[in-house]
């Protein structure tokens, strides 16, 4: 990992609108991405992590999406302003995903090589021969036996693992600089899972690639991640190097995340720790700490404004009115 | 495959079987006869009649003469029409319908298919709004009325095309315009409305998020990725359609003045003219069930998940 920037996301605002009002799926997240540093994105179902990745490379089906405001620089570039055909250059080329379910993400009416050749004839300028020696070589390095063969069966001829392998090997052919892997092992069996992740890890390394993983799993993150990013509902409330966040979490819903994964040195009788209530309904949501109710340290402060993000040392932000200086109000 | 196929052929037998079995008692047990209609004849004449055509003899007998007569491709003399025999009425009218069916539904497909691609790409905006009031007026008004209003203003009014007539006329191909157009609408409705409902949900699924996350252009995507999926629908709706067009529409016949099937279908009916109900019967079912056999057959090459054992 080294300090040169390649991805800045500025005060990014995703919003819906639906029938009961506005939806801010993602309301002013910020975070910088450095060359091969591995990202990790957590939150609850419906905080905004998928919403701000299909952000980043403009995929956010519009209407009902909207982006409200904010920058997405890459190499200096907006790409919240660029025109379609120039994303395009970028998406699966520079940046690439891949998705939560590989039981559906792959065309199950097109062969796995036509959807790999496609994509790396269309962004490396190979022919289909040579493409096709590219994409074998792929999924050969994402752990896929006799690729020569499986390459032209059909998606539903391979196992949700091995799908996934496949997307791995498809979002990484045309040698991206950034992979955005959304939810990647969400849908596979435990033991496929570790196997996914580190083929991911493996691949990513050897070639350099910047990698955001959106999880909503802890384990993930401290196992892959350099740095962190918290979100609740929209927002980050926390953001850090991993281990220092795992060693020292200072936002309260950080900490309640952290007591609620189970531990292998936890006494048997003890009940495992949850944090309280559900998350915010999102749909016009007020200017408030959308976390005060669920909150063990919540102040009168949180129910009448959205806190400042207060620094600290190591490129540490957290935004809870504890650090704010909210005490003196 | 092959093996599939050889099977699933063979269990057509049993199939038109059941039906043949089934209309022909259903037929008999409905009540009156071919001749109940007639005027007054002796009883001497009436038992002569039923003797002729064998109906003197017990129900079970009937039916296995019947039986035996259909294996050999004879659907036997019409009881109404005297001077034919029912084969001969079904080659004289079943092309005539299944020539204009067959345009007919190339024209839906074609149609059908372009609206609901373009109203699916263009969803909620005017294009679909228009295009789906569209829909709904195809299949909502009867053919009875799209017939006359399409004469009055194409033939009478604007004086394009013969409002009716068949090919064998003076006009020619062009007689035949007008009422495939006619037939075609609730068909092209239909359709339009299918692989609309289809194509947008193949839009929203995930392996098309995929397909653009990649890069690839909207036209690659649509052309590529969605409109395959999207349209198989529209192929397991062709077997029912295609059997359904081109047995002939009596509305459509009678408005147009066609020699075609429909129109001898609901007179036999009406007439009980026992061997014509049942030859027409027989034939319409063994061009469904063969229509849905190939539909099954095209089907699993249109769909590598599905396979034949």
């Amino acid at each position: 990992m080294t300090n040169e920037v390649i991805l800045q996301v500025k005060d990014l605002r995703t919003y819906f609108t639906v029938d009961e009002g506005l939806v801010k799926a993602v309301d002013g997240v910020s975070f910088d991405l450095h060359k091969g540093e591995t990202l990790g994105i957590v939150g609850e179902s419906g905080s905004g992590k998928s919403v701000t990745n299909l952000s980043i490379i403009n995929l956010i089906p519009m209407p009902p999406g909207k982006i409200a405001g904010g920058q997405v620089l890459f190499h200096g570039k907006d790409l919240l302003t660029l025109p379609q055909a120039e994303i395009r250059q970028i998406r699966g080329n520079k940046i690439s995903m891949i998705f939560q379910d590989p039981m559906t993400s792959l065309n199950p009416f097109l062969k796995v090589s036509t959807q790999m050749i496609e994509t790396i004839v269309l962004h490396q300028k190979l022919d289909k021969d040579a493409a096709k020696q590219k994409a074998i070589e792929m999924l050969k390095l994402a752990g896929i036996p006799a690729p020569e063969k499986r390459i032209d069966q059909y998606p539903h001829q391979f196992s949700g693992g091995m799908r996934q392998r496949v997307m791995i090997a498809m979002s990484l052919s045309c040698n991206p600089e950034i992979l955005i892997a959304d939810e990647p092992t969400s849908a596979l069996d435990v033991t496929i899972q570790a196997q996914i992740l580190e083929i991911m890890q493996e691949l990513t390394k050897r070639l350099g690639t910047a990698v955001i993983l959106i999880t909503h799993s802890l384990g993930v993150v401290a196992g892959m991640c350099d740095t962190l990013c918290v979100m609740y509902a929209g927002r980050i409330v926390e953001r850090g190097p991993t281990d220092v966040i795992f060693e020292n979490p200072k936002h309260p819903y950080t900490q309640g995340l952290i007591r609620s994964v189970p531990r292998l040195d936890m006494e048997n009788s003890q009940r495992l720790y949850s944090i309280q209530g559900q998350p915010p309904n999102v749909i016009d949501l007020p200017d408030c700490c959308p976390f005060y109710p669920r909150c063990e340290k919540a102040m009168d402060i949180c129910k009448k404004k959205y806190p400042t993000t207060a620094n600290f040392e190591q490129g540490r932000a957290v935004s809870c009115w504890l650090y704010s200086g909210a005490k003196d109000e | 495959m092959s093996k599939y196929i050889i099977r699933r052929a063979l269990s057509l037998i049993p199939t038109m079987f059941i039906i043949v079995t089934l209309s022909f008692f259903l037929v008999r047990f409905a009540p009156g006869g071919p001749f109940s209609s007639e005027k007054k004849v002796t009883e001497q004449v009436l038992q002569n009649l039923l003797k002729k055509y064998h109906m003197d003899e017990p129900l079970g007998k009937q039916y296995l003469r019947y039986l035996g007569d259909v294996l050999r491709g004879d659907f036997g003399p019409s009881f109404r029409y005297r001077d034919s025999t029912v084969n001969q009425l079904i080659s004289q009218t079943l092309p005539n319908s299944m020539l204009l069916g067959s345009i007919a539904l190339s024209m839906a497909l074609f149609a059908g298919i372009s609206v609901g691609i373009i109203s699916a790409l263009k969803q909620n905006r005017w294009q679909d709004y228009l295009a789906m009031s569209f829909a709904v007026v195809g299949i909502s008004i009867p053919l009875f009325v799209i017939g006359p209003i399409l004469q009055l203003i194409l033939g009478l009014k604007l004086r394009w095309l013969p409002i009716s007539g068949w090919i064998t006329s003076r006009d020619g191909l062009k007689t035949l315009i007008l009422p495939a157009l006619t037939l075609s609408f609730p068909y092209f409705a239909y359709i339009a409305r299918l692989s609309r409902a289809s194509i947008l949900e193949v839009l929203r699924s995930d392996y098309v998020r995929t397909a653009r996350a990649k890069g690839l252009s909207e036209r690659v995507v649509i052309g590529k990725h969605v409109l395959k999926g999207g349209l198989l629908p529209v192929v397991s709706y062709l077997g029912p359609a295609f059997s359904g067009i081109i047995t002939g529409s009596l509305v459509v016949e009678s408005v147009f003045a066609i020699p075609g099937i429909g129109r001898v279908f609901v007179q036999s009916a009406l007439n009980r003219d026992y061997t014509l109900i049942m030859g027409e019967v027989i034939m319409y079912s063994l061009i469904l069930v063969t229509m849905n056999f190939v539909v099954d057959i095209v089907y699993g090459f249109l769909d590598p998940r599905i396979s034949y054992k």
